[in-house]
C-alpha cells in the first residue's frame, strides 16, 4: 500500500512541477507577493500630506504648529491663504488635513481664554482620518501640557501613562505579517489542491485512477501529501523571511508554531481536495477555490477584526480555519503563547480538516459520470 | 463577408460558451451578491464595544467618577477588576483588549500637585485597535476632567481646544468606504475570473488554429471575446452598486454616469488583464493560477482599499501604480463620498485608460506571435 500511495504522489508531484510555468508560478509569486505586501499592509501613519492655515501671526502658534512640523506622521505640503483654496485641496486629495489657526488665537492664549485649533480631515478613509485626529490630539495635549506648565496655568488634576504590550511601538506592521504568512500559506495549498482532482475529472483520468488497486483513502492520501509537503516548505520560506527580512520577533515556540501551521495546512488540503472532487472541469475548481478564499481571507480578522462583525458573520467566521491559523500565528510570533493556551484554536482546524477529508473521499466515489 | 458579420458570428459562439456553463453566469451574478452581502456586513473598523478591564483598587467617590465616565462610553464593554493581576491574566487569555488602572493613591494624587496617573495598558498586537482605544480612552478622560472641574466650581481651562471637522464622512463609518472599495475588488475578481480561461482554452483544446484560419483577424478575435464578457460584467456592475445604495445606504455624491463610465473603463482593464493572462498561460490550469495571484490580493491589499497608499514606502507606492484596482478605488470612493471631482477622477481615469491598452496591445502581439 504505502508503495501505490508513493506511486501517485510522485506522479503529483510530476503534474505539479515538471511543467516551467507552473513550477514558477508555484514559488515566484508567493515571495514577491510576502515582500510587497509585507510593505504594503500597515495602518501607520507616515508623512500624511497636510496643509496650514495659520491666520495668526503669534508666536504660540508657530509653536503649535512646529510640533506637526516635528511629527514623523505628518508632512507639511502647502499653505493656505484664503477660505476658498481649503476646498480644492482636500477634495483634490492632495492634502488629508488642514490645520486652521484662527486670528484670535495667541491673543486668546495669552489672556488666558481658551483658544481653538480647528483640523479638517478627509473622511474618505475613515481609519486613516481617526488615526490622523488621535495623533493631533495626542500633540495638543502635550502642547497644553507644557504651555499650562511654562505660563502658569493650571495642571490637570490627573494624566494617563500608556503602555502597550507585545508591540512597544505599536507598529501594525508586526500585526499584519503573521496574518500574510497565513494568506500565502492559504494561497498555495488551494493553489496546489483544488485543481487537482478536477483536472483528472476533465481529462478523464479520474475514472482510470479509480479502478486500479488504489483505494479511495490511499487517492486521498496520495493527493493530500504533494499539497501538505508543498505548503509545509513554502510556509516554512515565508516564516524565515518575516523574521529575517521584517525582523518580526518570534517570541513562542517553533514547535508550537509547526503545530499551528501544519493543523492549517491539513484544514487548507482538505477544503482544497472537497472544492476539487465537487467540481466538473478546471474552471469549476478554480472559481470553487476563489469562492473559499476569498471570503477565508477576508473574514479571518486579517484586516478587520472579528469583534466588529455583526453576530450572524462571527459565527460564519467559526467555519473559517485562517480565523484560527491567525491567532495561533500573532499569538506565538508577538506574545510567545504557549501550546495549552492555543488549543482553543487548534482543536477547531483539526475538526474542519477531518469533515472535509471524509467529505472529499465520499465524493471521490460518489460524484461519477 | 463583412467585419461585423464575423464578430457578430464569433461573439455568438462565445455568448452560447456562456450561456452552456452556466459558471460564468453565476461569477457575473451570484458572486457579487454573495461577496457584497458578507462583505458590506462583515468588514468593518468601527470598534464598539471593546471589551476593557478597569482595576480600581480602592473605591471612592472619585474612581467612581471616572469609572462612570468610561461606562458610559459606547465604544467600551468595560468590567470591573480588584486587583492588576486577574486584569492580567484577562488580557493574556485575550477576553480583554486594555486595561485601565486607578491605583490605590488615586484620591490622594489627585489632591497633589502633579495630579493622579492613570495606568493605561493596551494589547499591542493589532496596533491599529490599540490605537483606536487610547484615543477613545483619552477623549472619556478629557469628559471626566472636564466634569471634575465643573463640580469644583472651577472653569475647565484648557489652552488649546480641538476643533474636529471631518468632511465626506461626519460619522467616520468605516462602511462607507469599505463598501466602494468593495465593489473594486469584486469587479476586479470577476473581470480576471470571466476572461482567464477563456483564450487559454481555446489553446489548450486546439481550437486556435482553427480560429485562426478563418477570416477573423486577431483584433476581431480579442473583440469578440471581450464584448459578450463586457456585457455581463457590467450586468454584475449594476448589481453591486445597488446594493450599495440602497442596502448599505453608502451615498453617492457625484453622478451616476461618472460611476458608471469609470466603470466600463475599470470592466474593460480588468477583462484585458483575464486576457492577457489566458493568452500568456496557454493552459487553464497556469491561467487560473496567475489569475488566483496576480487580480485578488494585490487589489486588496495594494489598492487603497483598505490600507492608505500614501503610507507606504515609496517603492511599493510605486509598484501600486500597476494595478487597475488602485485607479478604481480612487474614482469610487471620491465618486461616492465627495462627488464629482475631476482633480481626482480625470488622472485616475487616465491611468486606467493606459493599463488598458497596455493589457490589450500585450495580448494582441503574444496571440499573434504565438503560433508554432
Amino acid at each position: 500500500m504505502p508503495g501505490r500511495i508513493l506511486a501517485l504522489m510522485i506522479k503529483e508531484f510530476l503534474t505539479l512541477l515538471k511543467d516551467k510555468r507552473s513550477r514558477l508560478v508555484l514559488i515566484v509569486p508567493p515571495l514577491i507577493q510576502l515582500v510587497v505586501f509585507g510593505y504594503a499592509a500597515t495602518f501607520d501613519l507616515k508623512n500624511v500630506p497636510f496643509a496650514v492655515y495659520n491666520e495668526d501671526r503669534g508666536a504660540a502658534a508657530r509653536e503649535l504648529l512646529a510640533t506637526f512640523d516635528g511629527s514623523p506622521s505628518f508632512t507639511r505640503v502647502a499653505q493656505v491663504d484664503h477660505e476658498q483654496q481649503i476646498a480644492p485641496l482636500v477634495d483634490g486629495k492632495q492634502v488629508l488635513m488642514v490645520v486652521h489657526v484662527g486670528p484670535h488665537f495667541s491673543a486668546d492664549l495669552q489672556a488666558g481664554r481658551t483658544a481653538e485649533l480647528q483640523v479638517i480631515v478627509d473622511g474618505r478613509n475613515s481609519n486613516t482620518a481617526m488615526l490622523a485626529i488621535n495623533d493631533v490630539s495626542v500633540m495638543v495635549d502635550r502642547f497644553n501640557r507644557d504651555w499650562a506648565a511654562d505660563h502658569g496655568g493650571s495642571v490637570p488634576p490627573s494624566h494617563i501613562e500608556t503602555r502597550a504590550w507585545f508591540n512597544p511601538n505599536l507598529e501594525s506592521r508586526w500585526f499584519f505579517l503573521p496574518g500574510i504568512v497565513g494568506i500565502l500559506t492559504l494561497l498555495v495549498t488551494m493553489l496546489v489542491t483544488a485543481l487537482s482532482v478536477a483536472r483528472e475529472r476533465e481529462q478523464g483520468t479520474f475514472d482510470q485512477l479509480l479502478v486500479t488497486p488504489l483505494r479511495p483513502v490511499e487517492i486521498l492520501i496520495g493527493k493530500t501529501l504533494p499539497g501538505f509537503i508543498i505548503g509545509m516548505a513554502e510556509s516554512s520560506l515565508i516564516v524565515l523571511a518575516a523574521v529575517f527580512w521584517f525582523k518580526v520577533p518570534l517570541l513562542g515556540s517553533l514547535l508550537t508554531l509547526y503545530a499551528g501551521i501544519a493543523l492549517f495546512l491539513l484544514s487548507g488540503v482538505g477544503v482544497g481536495l472537497m472544492i476539487s472532487s465537487l467540481a466538473l472541469t478546471q474552471q469549476q475548481g478554480l472559481l470553487g477555490a476563489f469562492i473559499f478564499m476569498v471570503p477565508a481571507i477576508i473574514l479571518s480578522g486579517f484586516a478587520t477584526p472579528i469583534r466588529n462583525m455583526p453576530a450572524l458573520v462571527q459565527t460564519i467566521t467559526l467555519l473559517d480555519p485562517m480565523r484560527y491559523f491567525l491567532v495561533v500565528l500573532r499569538g506565538v510570533f508577538l506574545e510567545g503563547l504557549p501550546f495549552e493556551l492555543l488549543l482553543p484554536q487548534f482543536w477547531p482546524m483539526a475538526l474542519i480538516g477531518l469533515a472535509s477529508f471524509v467529505v472529499a473521499g465520499w465524493l471521490f466515489r460518489h460524484r461519477m459520470y | 463577408m463583412s467585419s461585423g458579420m464575423r464578430l457578430r458570428g464569433l461573439m455568438r459562439k462565445e455568448f452560447l460558451q456562456i450561456v452552456r456553463d452556466p459558471s460564468s453566469i453565476a461569477i457575473a451574478f451570484l458572486m457579487p451578491i454573495f461577496l457584497l452581502l458578507l462583505f458590506g456586513y462583515g468588514v468593518s473598523l468601527d470598534s464598539e464595544h471593546i471589551p476593557l478591564a478597569l482595576v480600581v483598587e480602592q473605591p471612592g467617590a472619585d474612581t467612581a467618577d471616572f469609572s462612570a465616565a468610561l461606562h458610559q462610553s459606547r465604544y467600551f464593554d468595560t468590567r470591573l477588576y480588584d486587583n492588576a493581576g486577574a486584569a492580567q491574566e484577562a488580557m493574556m487569555a485575550g477576553r480583554v483588549n486594555a486595561i485601565v488602572v486607578l491605583r490605590a493613591d488615586f484620591a490622594k494624587q489627585l489632591r497633589q500637585p502633579d495630579g493622579a496617573p492613570i495606568q493605561l495598558i493596551v494589547n499591542g498586537v493589532d496596533a491599529n485597535t490599540a490605537r483606536i482605544v487610547s484615543g477613545y480612552v483619552q477623549g472619556a478622560w478629557g469628559k471626566w476632567l472636564e466634569h471634575y472641574a465643573l463640580q469644583r466650581g472651577l472653569t475647565p481651562d484648557v489652552p488649546v481646544r480641538l476643533e474636529q471637522r471631518v468632511w465626506f464622512n461626519g460619522e467616520l463609518r468605516s462602511r462607507n468606504f469599505l463598501v466602494p472599495g468593495l465593489v473594486a475588488i469584486i469587479m476586479t475578481l470577476i473581470g480576471a475570473l470571466l476572461t482567464a480561461m477563456v483564450m487559454s482554452r481555446e489553446w489548450e483544446r486546439g481550437t486556435m488554429e482553427a480560429l485562426l484560419v478563418t477570416p477573423l483577424s486577431m483584433s476581431e478575435v480579442i473583440v469578440g471575446k471581450l464584448l459578450p464578457y463586457f456585457i455581463l460584467g457590467l450586468g454584475g456592475l449594476v448589481l453591486a452598486v445597488s446594493m450599495a445604495l440602497f442596502l448599505f445606504g453608502v451615498p453617492l455624491r457625484g453622478s451616476l454616469w461618472v460611476l458608471f463610465a469609470a466603470s466600463a473603463l475599470f470592466l474593460v482593464t480588468a477583462l484585458g488583464m483575464g486576457l492577457l493572462i489566458s493568452t500568456v498561460a496557454r493552459s487553464q490550469f497556469v491561467a487560473g493560477l496567475v489569475a488566483l495571484v496576480a487580480t485578488f490580493l494585490p487589489a486588496f491589499l495594494l489598492s487603497g482599499f483598505i490600507f492608505d497608499i500614501g503610507s507606504m514606502p515609496p517603492v511599493v507606492q510605486v509598484i501600486t501604480h500597476l494595478i487597475a484596482a488602485r485607479y478604481y478605488v480612487a474614482i469610487l470612493q471620491t465618486v461616492f463620498l465627495a462627488g464629482d471631482v475631476w482633480s481626482v477622477i480625470l488622472p485616475n481615469a487616465l491611468g486606467l485608460l493606459i493599463l488598458a491598452a497596455v493589457f490589450l496591445g500585450l495580448t494582441w502581439r503574444n496571440a499573434r506571435k504565438r503560433l508554432e
